[in-house]
């Protein structure tokens, strides 16, 4: 198990460096402390002119110290990982509760890390070690697939990333524990010209998964034919409408949606500050009962799992809301003590530069019974939106936004043309109140979604079945 | 975190390392290695911030880091690396396998270090430097104090995401096979506040904020003038509605104007044209906007957040007019970007240690016009002021816009009522064309700044 294998030596540290440093944190009036100890080797590659111009690589190591105390918390971070450096750290770390000078460091003894009891990715060999020439290769076939769809393709962009993060996280309550986390994303953008007409597309995917499992099934060929067809699509593509319509998401990414719509709204940190437009609504109707929203760390291989988070708390399956009522936040261990609810294990953090905060893993929405079919027929005017580029929320008033990448009018009940430069606007508590059917198709995104939140990037998944919502705001640029 | 905003030729005064030193001892590493060129990026940066909610100290936070990057040329292949172990066995590893890497990718003809008539000779100092290290305790009680003046401001104000009280030193040293090496030192002060405010008419709450940021310490504004603006940005929100669908005027407040510079950055950034990625391709020379705009970009401001000496390959910063009384005029350039398009290179290579060059603006900004902002809303008979923009809704390569958006309703030229829960949209093309007045309100906020901007028109998306 990944868990087994990552131990103090590989940062270079003795067990009584560490405990010492815990126990110079864990001064009295500290509740909880921890050290996270991190290793990461990131490498990516990249092409453009049919090409690979470019290989980047980086390596940081480094180890963040925390203390809360009460809702107060208090954190140092240093890329040096000598027990000078852990102690400056937690001294820095302990001053958030003012302790009284000379207060007594109170010592920490740690029980043996419980046995994994999974391991979600468990990979041959770290993805930093494929040779390089292999991520070339990968690339260049990329390209001259993208190029055989449509002469109009006239630029190719792709890079692929891999990454590899060593985690271990030690803390005050004796606990001890630690991850292997692999990532990669690959990522293709073409350019198709037609006259004057310059439009793009773009396709990824990705996991916690081993390179091979993009020349499986010759998914990288699939991953550039379809970023070709959405760049020729949009040549074609008109002016979205604008103004309020029923609105049909396709399956898989446009579950996006939840994760900006309601989410981020259910992180335990804006609740349990009440800043949140969900504050209060536990236990309520927040979307129609045919919806039902979970959070699941617990995937394998998926972008958005962990086998624990940064906390070390096991990652689960969270129901967020069931049957169109809300059931439960996404907490990490401050905000699960201080509200008094359940522990989830969404404790994430970038990196050990970053603290920690409730985040998400993969959100997505039950499968429902509706056929697709149905769902599009039902609709006589609007719009179905099947890619999205990105969305954004403000938490407070719940307002949301995301932007279609690829979308379609339907008119009378059929699909009919693409259009271009479609935003959806609307209020996350409300949202999810006017879907009317959720098809039985849930799928997952392809691998590719970042999560962004007080700065801090985490990697995430997101997931949908198709769903007609009754009215939501578009905007375009046609009347 | 330093960025490569600083000057001074060591590093940090606290610091276990002479950056030249680390920065010379890799390039002689590099050369041993038998590569044709090299450069070398070493940062230091050191950094507090204090977090206040309610009142309360809720969060503090130290950091310390240092990073440093390689990049190497074997002929006209390149590759680059980077670590944050600054020990000996560790850097030879950086070498092996930055030189590694470059033997696997493809040559490229373009690739290369600047000339070596194109380096930084003289380094001015830009008064980018403030060693003022406020402590833990005054930096919590400026915090404090901006929290309170806005949650006195008003009894709708009820609650508080907190404020945010921060310090940040950086030091940069540059060096390269030309023998050029260059550094410099920044700093970098900020103080915001976040208040949530509650209506009467249990329309729920609306957050804003406003905030300070000065390379001085003692530049940045008083808290209570601070948490003043934000209380009256917060409570400005309050029982918004939404408006109909229809095309209007438009009237971008400073800080929203600054996002349409952006995307124009974004636009005439060498990496975006010569990959055919730009609304803005082929358009150099020719009008893009009326007369009254011209935008510039200007490295060498004294004390600006986005000045600094020389860019990230060491060419020295300079001032570049982007649109000049309407015209395209200028490109936003780096050497690769640069020889790509068969221009010289602007000084603006933005990079961090370990990345390679792109292209990213130094201080930008649209110059003021005559009108002042109340006289700019009074002109609109109906339409929408812009006070916050959420969503990705910006094709660069089309300049199709569309994003959601909040603010006031302007009619009869007086800001009525509160707007949210709309798209505003658009092309990009259309709206620098469709710039109609310009305020005489530009303040640098950021490293790009914007007076009040009007747009003649665009589709609002509402009910």
């Amino acid at each position: 198990m990944a868990q087994d294998l990552v131990t103090l030596d590989q940062f270079s540290l003795q067990e009584r460096e560490v405990e010492q440093a815990l126990a110079r944190v864990n001064v009295r009036d500290v509740d909880y402390a921890d050290i996270y100890f991190e290793s990461t080797i990131a490498e990516s590659v990249s092409m453009e002119e049919g090409i690979v111009k470019r290989a980047v690589k980086s390596v940081s190591q480094g180890a963040g110290v925390r203390a809360t105390a009460g809702d107060k918390t208090g954190f140092a971070y240093s890329d040096e990982l000598s027990k000078r450096d852990l102690d400056l750290a937690a001294d820095h770390a302990r001053h958030i509760v003012r302790s009284p000078k000379g207060d007594a460091p109170v010592p920490v003894t740690h029980r043996p890390a419980p046995a994994a009891a999974r391991n979600l990715y468990p990979l041959d060999a770290p993805l930093t070690d494929v040779d390089v020439r292999e991520r070339v290769e990968l690339l260049t076939l990329i390209d001259r697939e993208a190029r055989r769809c449509d002469p109009r393709i006239t630029k190719v962009m792709a890079s692929v990333a891999v990454e590899q993060k060593t985690m271990l996280v030690a803390t005050t309550d004796g606990l001890r524990a630690g991850d292997v986390q692999p990532l990669s994303r690959l990522q293709v953008t073409c350019i198709a010209e037609e006259g004057g007409n310059r439009q793009t597309g773009t396709f990824g995917g990705g996991g916690r998964v081993a390179f091979s499992f993009y020349r499986e099934q010759d998914r990288a060929q699939a991953f550039a034919r379809e970023a070709a067809r959405q760049a020729i699509l949009n040549l074609g593509a008109v002016d979205a409408p604008a103004g309020v319509m029923p609105v049909v998401l396709a399956g898989g990414w446009p579950g996006i949606l939840l994760h900006e719509a309601v989410g981020h709204g259910l992180e335990a940190d804006f609740n349990r500050r009440k800043t949140s437009a969900f504050s209060n609504l536990m236990g309520r109707r927040v979307a129609s009962d045919v919806c039902t929203v979970v959070d699941d760390g617990t995937l394998p291989f998926r972008r958005g799992s962990l086998n624990i988070d940064d906390e070390g708390t096991p990652t689960t399956r969270t129901m967020l809301i069931e049957k169109g009522i809300l059931h439960g936040y996404l907490t990490d261990r401050l905000n699960a003590r201080l509200m008094g609810i359940p522990l989830t294990g969404n404790g994430r953090r970038e990196d050990f530069r970053s603290i920690v905060l409730p985040r998400m893993t993969n959100t997505f929405m039950l499968a429902g019974e509706s056929e697709p079919e149905d769902i599009l027929r039902s609709v006589k005017n609007g719009l179905y939106a099947v890619s999205f580029g990105g969305g954004q929320v403000d938490i407070t008033n719940g307002k949301f936004v995301f932007s279609a990448s690829e979308a379609y009018l339907i008119e009378d009940g059929k699909v009919t043309k693409p259009v271009k430069g479609a935003t959806l606007i609307g209020n996350g508590p409300d949202v999810l109140r006017n879907v009317s059917m959720v098809g039985h198709d849930l799928q997952l995104d392809s691998g590719i979604g970042t999560c962004g939140k007080e700065g801090q990037s985490v990697p995430v998944g997101v997931g949908l079945p198709t769903i007609r919502i009754d009215e939501l705001t578009v905007g375009g640029t046609a009347a | 975190m330093a960025d490569e905003n600083g000057r001074g030729v060591t590093g940090m005064d606290t610091s276990r390392h002479n950056l030249n030193e680390v920065a010379a001892d890799l390039v002689a590493r590099a050369r041993a290695r038998g590569v044709t060129a090299a450069d070398v990026l070493v940062a230091e940066g050191e950094s507090t911030e204090v977090q206040v909610r309610l009142s309360e100290a809720d969060r503090l936070s130290r950091a310390r880091e240092k990073r440093l990057g390689l990049r190497v040329f074997f002929g006209k292949r390149s590759a680059t690396a980077s670590t944050s172990d600054f020990a000996g066995a560790s850097l030879e590893r950086l070498v092996d396998d930055t030189c590694d890497l470059a033997k696997a990718v493809a040559e490229d003809e373009t690739s290369g270090l600047p000339e070596e008539s194109a380096m930084a000779t003289d380094i001015p100092d830009l008064d980018l430097h403030d060693p003022a290290a406020p402590t833990v305790e005054d930096a919590m009680d400026r915090a404090r104090r901006a929290e309170r003046a806005a949650m006195d401001a008003d009894p709708r104000i009820t609650n508080s995401e907190g404020a945010e009280c921060a310090s940040a030193h950086g030091a940069v040293v540059l060096a390269n096979t030309h023998g050029f090496v260059g550094a410099h030192r920044s700093s970098h002060f900020s103080l915001a506040v976040t208040p949530v405010a509650e209506g009467a008419d249990g329309q729920g709450m609306q957050r804003d904020s406003w905030f300070t940021v000065s390379r001085k310490w003692r530049a940045l504004e008083t808290p209570e003038a601070v948490g003043a603006v934000a209380a009256a940005r917060t409570l400005r929100r309050l029982s918004a509605r939404k408006v109909k669908t229809r095309r209007v005027p438009v009237v971008f407040d400073p800080q929203i104007a600054e996002s349409l510079l952006g995307h124009l950055a974004g636009a005439v950034s060498g990496y975006a044209l010569y990959k055919g990625a730009s609304f803005l391709l082929g358009r150099l020379g020719q009008s893009i906007a009326p007369p009254h705009v011209s935008i510039e970009d200007n490295g060498r401001m004294a004390g600006r957040l986005g000045s600094r000496p020389f860019d990230g390959e060491g060419v020295p910063t300079r001032k570049t007019m982007i649109v000049d009384q309407g015209v395209l005029t200028g490109y936003l350039l780096d050497t690769y970007s640069g020889k790509k398009l068969g221009m010289a290179s602007t000084g603006n290579a933005a990079r961090g240690p370990g990345e390679t060059p792109s292209v990213s603006p130094t201080n930008l900004f649209l110059h003021p016009g005559g009108a002042s902002s109340d006289e700019i809303i009074r002109s609109v008979k109906e339409g929408l002021y812009v006070t916050d923009l959420i969503g990705f809704g910006v094709n660069p390569v089309t300049g199709d816009y569309s994003r959601g958006a909040s603010g006031m309703w302007i009619d009869h030229g007086e800001l009525a009522y509160p707007v949210q829960e709309v798209t505003i949209a658009g092309n990009l093309k259309q709206m620098f064309r469709d710039i109609e007045m310009i305020g005489n309100d530009l303040e640098f906020r950021g490293s790009v700044a914007s007076p009040t901007v009007k747009i003649r028109e665009m589709m609002l998306g509402g009910q």
